[in-house]
């Protein structure tokens, strides 16, 4: 899928084909416009570097400095979330929470899409049908009967709390996602090793799975995301500073009072986001092939 | 069991009865669905029973609710907050998923154009969507800053065609669409990501064939690209639709539902009297009420568009 | 090695029955091949000797064993698929290895079998080798090779040319039929190419919506077919089929024309009827029918020429270079021991 997807994007495309459009209007239909949304949509990123450089006097200076640049860039702020709060901690809690979460989601999800698209029983369909709207179903809904669940389970400031309930919205992705490559992987390939005398499990792991890496990478990857950026569960059921995830830690924790540290805020911010953008510059291509592979299943 | 089959085969190796017993597609079928399932309906669906259940008793954390019938809907239908926030709430959707498909229908139409660096482009345009929530809406928070605003800045300074910094998120209206703009931000690149993937998959030489047929560039759109494009942007919009509907982390980071409860929307509602109120009844009703808009909503939007099977040509496997 | 035995066997997929009912021996060792147009339950006969569908009625024996509720693996034998089904994380050896790491076998075993096969497929060089970097032909040697590997009872095979371009089936089919007589094993091959089976089968069988229509030797098929579809079926291009009685010892067409007959069964006087004339059977004769020539197709070894005569349609092939152009009138005659009768009710063979 991947390979597609850099195909189509490698193709030195219709150099043959006649272009209608002469170059100024190109510009101006297609480059300008283009630039406007890249800008617009990068913007706010460069705003948090920015602002995340910026020593004090000059971040509320806007007379003498312009603000759009960096005059004498400092690494003060991020001094101060690495040392003086309990950043790394956060960011500790966050990651161990996604990994556990995607592991977990992952082999629930795997065996999942196996049962529905490979062992083909009556009302697989409906299953999976099931699976797709448990994906509709939003946290904002869940998370007040969750939190009595949580209490009443001994779970509430406690990562667990997190980890099981963070597989509500990743399985139905992931399955979601699975079920589509487990489609794409020829049926005859079962059928061959099982005439080659491969019990189920052993198709599964000898020929299913190994040919699906590239969607388990999507479906991890994904997975982890989700739960790196996931908030209202994570601001509901955890109290003690030191348990909080990075997204609301930053906020609650950072934001003290009225009186906004904006250069401290935004290296926090800038700093819970790299992490997922490094993570994401490294499977681009996997990203976008989860999200519209599971849009077009 | 293994008896029948030693008696059967000539094969070398025989299973052992735990081999066969996840040989046999029954057992494997529940052992399979088992941990999915089981998840999913301890963490899911009861809470979704549970929660209309909630709706209907007036529990308080730390103490368990009675039943008291539809009363805390009756108080919602007399809560102006509550009316409020379920005006905000569908402004709130209508706008910002009129605009996200709007410009991220353009943007997707602009990344399909041949050009340099297109793979580079594409991966910086889904960036915004991939960064958590809460942080890309703090750098918002910050930007609608009623000091400090680097737009105020620069439509005072850069280009002078205002005397006075906006007041972005101190008057109802401009909270509210500032909080719209922010949103619309974070959803664009998922629209038009999407809808790419949707208009690589038309062919081109459907469009030469329009063009042969004499289409001109808006025929071509209106015949050619947005019939072929409805089933994924049904599926797209469908997805939208809930996830801006229940949205919570956007307004919860930036305004907390202020200025004087304007831009509350049902989901922040819902936590701020469930959860550092203590009135999970009420709270759970409020999110209750949601369910009915969102029904509706996804109804509308997947069978207005979904409902051409033309497009599908599923091979029946 | 071992017999096949299909008694009664049936297949319903729901209320929809694709397979009715059908009756085939093979033999030790023979060669069979199903054929028959698309959905006439060739494969699925097929896939119900492997095991891959459950058989709905009657039986299914591998040598002595009823097989109805065993499964593939347990069934001992090898399956070459249209797709090849070549696990494509898995080198040629690997992917010819499988079944037998499967079994556990000794490793030594394995390099031997594995050597062997490829040394008979010629697939030496290309062992470490991934599927995708194979050729169709080759890939559709691995997939030989993995089967020969198993040593099974029974090979089956689906449709194994139809992927490959014109020139490597003809090759391909040469190698098939060359590996059947070194191994000598009981193979059941699925094609809907009648020239394949022609060609390489022992004994074709004939199947069409879900029975057996003809089981026989390969030219007894082209001979003496036994019913219509069999005629229409088997021969390229197809026999030319005109409707018609028998009247004073020779065919009287609807149209009321006369065609000749060289044996029509006796007693059979004024007996509706379908006259049927393979295009390669017909031939130029001074004295023959007049025909109006429609169209003229040179293949340069021989000319098909399609005609109207009496206005019946027909085509002929003829060995001589046809110098006609539509419009012009040439004279034809049937070969007169080759004329085939058929029941004009239920397309039954008539003629002896």
């Amino acid at each position: 899928m991947t390979d597609a997807v850099q195909q189509v994007a490698a193709k030195p495309a219709r150099t043959g084909v006649i272009s209608w459009h002469s170059t100024p209007r190109r510009v101006a239909t297609i480059y300008l416009p283009l630039a406007c949304f890249v800008v617009v949509l990068l913007f706010p990123f460069y705003w948090m570097t920015i602002t995340t450089l910026k020593p004090n006097h000059e971040l509320y200076n806007y007379k003498d400095y312009n603000p759009f640049f960096v005059h004498s860039p400092t690494l003060v702020n991020v001094k101060k979330l690495l040392f003086d709060t309990e950043y790394p901690q956060w960011l500790f809690t966050t990651m161990s929470i996604a990994i556990a979460a995607t592991v977990l989601s992952i082999f629930a999800s795997v065996l999942a899409a196996y049962a529905i698209q490979r062992l083909r029983f009556r009302g697989s369909q409906w299953v999976g049908l099931a699976i797709y709207l448990a994906y509709l179903v939003p946290p904002s809904i869940l998370f007040i009967p969750l939190a009595t669940m949580v209490f009443k389970l001994g779970l509430y400031d406690s990562p667990f709390a997190l980890i099981l309930t963070y597989p509500t919205f990743l399985i139905p992705f992931c399955t979601w996602l699975l079920i589509g490559y487990f489609k794409s992987i020829p049926y005859e390939l079962e059928e061959c090793a099982m005439i080659d005398g491969a019990t189920r499990l052993q198709i599964l792991r000898k020929i299913t799975l190994p040919l699906a890496v590239p969607g388990l990478i999507s479906a991890g990857i994904f997975a982890f995301t989700l739960s790196w950026n996931e908030f209202i569960y994570a601001l509901a059921f955890i109290q003690s500073s030191e348990k909080k995830t990075v997204p609301v830690a930053v906020l609650t924790q950072l934001v003290q009072g009225d009186d906004y540290q904006w250069g401290a805020l935004m290296a926090g911010a800038l700093f819970g986001s790299i992490p997922v953008a490094l993570f994401y510059s490294f499977f681009v291509d996997y990203y976008v092939s989860s999200l519209t592979g599971a849009v077009k299943e | 069991m293994t008896s029948v089959a030693e008696s059967l085969g000539k094969t070398s190796v025989q299973p052992g009865p735990i081999a066969r017993l996840f040989d046999w597609k029954p057992f494997l079928i529940v052992i399979c669905l088992l941990p999915a399932v089981g998840l999913l309906t301890v963490f899911l669906t009861y809470p979704l029973g549970l929660g209309v259940w909630l709706s209907f008793t007036d529990t308080k954390i730390g103490r368990d609710g009675f039943f008291v019938g539809l009363e805390n809907f009756a108080s919602l239908a007399r809560d102006p907050i509550f009316w409020l926030s379920v005006f905000n709430t569908i402004v709130y959707t209508a706008l910002a998923t009129v605009l996200k498909f709007g410009l991220g229908l353009w943007l997707a139409l602009l990344l399909n154009e041949y050009m340099p660096f297109k793979a580079l482009i594409r991966a910086i345009v889904l960036v915004p969507w991939i960064v958590p929530t809460v942080l890309s809406a703090m750098a918002f928070w910050w930007i609608y800053d009623p000091q400090f605003s680097i737009i105020s800045y620069f439509f005072k300074d850069v280009v002078p065609i205002r005397e006075q910094n906006f007041d972005f998120l101190g008057e109802p209206w401009p909270a509210r669409l500032s909080l719209i703009a922010a949103n619309v931000w974070r959803g664009i690149p998922f629209v038009a990501i999407s809808l790419l993937a949707g208009l690589q998959t038309i062919s081109p030489s459907l469009y030469e064939a329009a063009m042969l047929d004499g289409a001109t560039g808006w025929q071509r759109f209106r015949y050619v690209t947005v019939p072929m494009l409805m089933p994924v942007l049904a599926v797209v919009l469908t997805f939208s639709v809930i996830f801006t509907f229940t949205d919570f982390q956007l307004v919860y980071a930036i305004t907390r539902g202020g200025p004087n409860n304007a831009t509350h929307l049902m989901a922040t509602l819902a936590f701020q009297r469930g959860i550092p109120g203590g009135q999970l009844g009420e709270g759970a009703a409020i999110a209750v009420a949601m369910i009915p808009f969102l029904v509706a909503a996804t109804l509308i939007s997947y069978f207005g568009l979904a409902r051409r099977k033309w497009q599908q040509g599923e091979s029946n496997d | 090695m071992a017999s096949v035995d299909i008694i009664d066997a049936a297949k319903s997929f729901g209320a929809v029955r694709v397979i009715k009912g059908v009756n085939i021996p093979i033999g030790d060792g023979e060669f069979v091949i199903l054929v028959g147009p698309s959905g006439c339950g060739k494969s699925t006969l097929l896939r119900m000797i492997a095991g891959l569908e459950e058989i709905s009625e009657g039986q299914i024996r591998i040598g002595s064993r009823v097989v109805n509720d065993v499964p593939p693996k347990e069934r001992d034998i090898a399956m070459v698929f249209q797709n090849y089904a070549l696990y494509p994380h898995m080198t040629v050896a690997d992917n010819m290895a499988f079944s037998l790491k499967l079994k556990q076998a000794p490793k030594s075993e394995i390099t031997a079998k594995v050597d062997r096969a490829a040394q008979i497929l010629g697939l030496g060089p290309l062992l470490q080798r991934y599927p995708r970097q194979l050729s169709g032909g080759q890939r559709q040697r691995v997939a030989m090779g993995r089967a020969i590997v198993r040593d099974p009872q029974v090979f089956l095979f689906d449709e194994p040319l139809s992927n490959l371009d014109a020139k490597l089936r003809v090759q391909m089919r040469t190698e098939i039929k060359e590996l059947h007589q070194r191994l000598k094993t009981t193979t059941i091959y699925v094609t809907h190419d009648q020239i394949e089976a022609m060609t390489m089968a022992d004994r074709i069988v004939v199947m069409h919506d879900g029975i057996v229509e003809q089981m026989g030797v390969p030219l007894d098929l082209y001979d003496r077919p036994a019913n219509l579809f069999v005629a229409g079926f088997i021969g390229s291009p197809a026999m030319n089929m005109i409707k018609g009685s028998i009247r004073n010892s020779s065919f009287e067409t609807e149209k009321g024309n006369h065609l000749p007959l060289g044996n029509a069964p006796a007693a059979s006087e004024g007996r509706r009827a379908i006259y049927g004339v393979r295009p390669e059977h017909i031939h130029l004769a001074g004295d023959g029918i007049p025909a109006e020539v429609v169209v003229v197709e040179p293949t340069g070894a021989e000319t098909q020429v399609i005609v109207k005569a009496g206005g019946d349609e027909l085509t002929c092939v003829f060995r001589e270079r046809i110098t006609a152009k539509p419009g012009e009138t040439i004279r034809i005659a049937p070969e007169l021991k080759v004329v085939h009768l058929f029941d004009a009710d239920d397309g039954r063979r008539l003629s002896a």
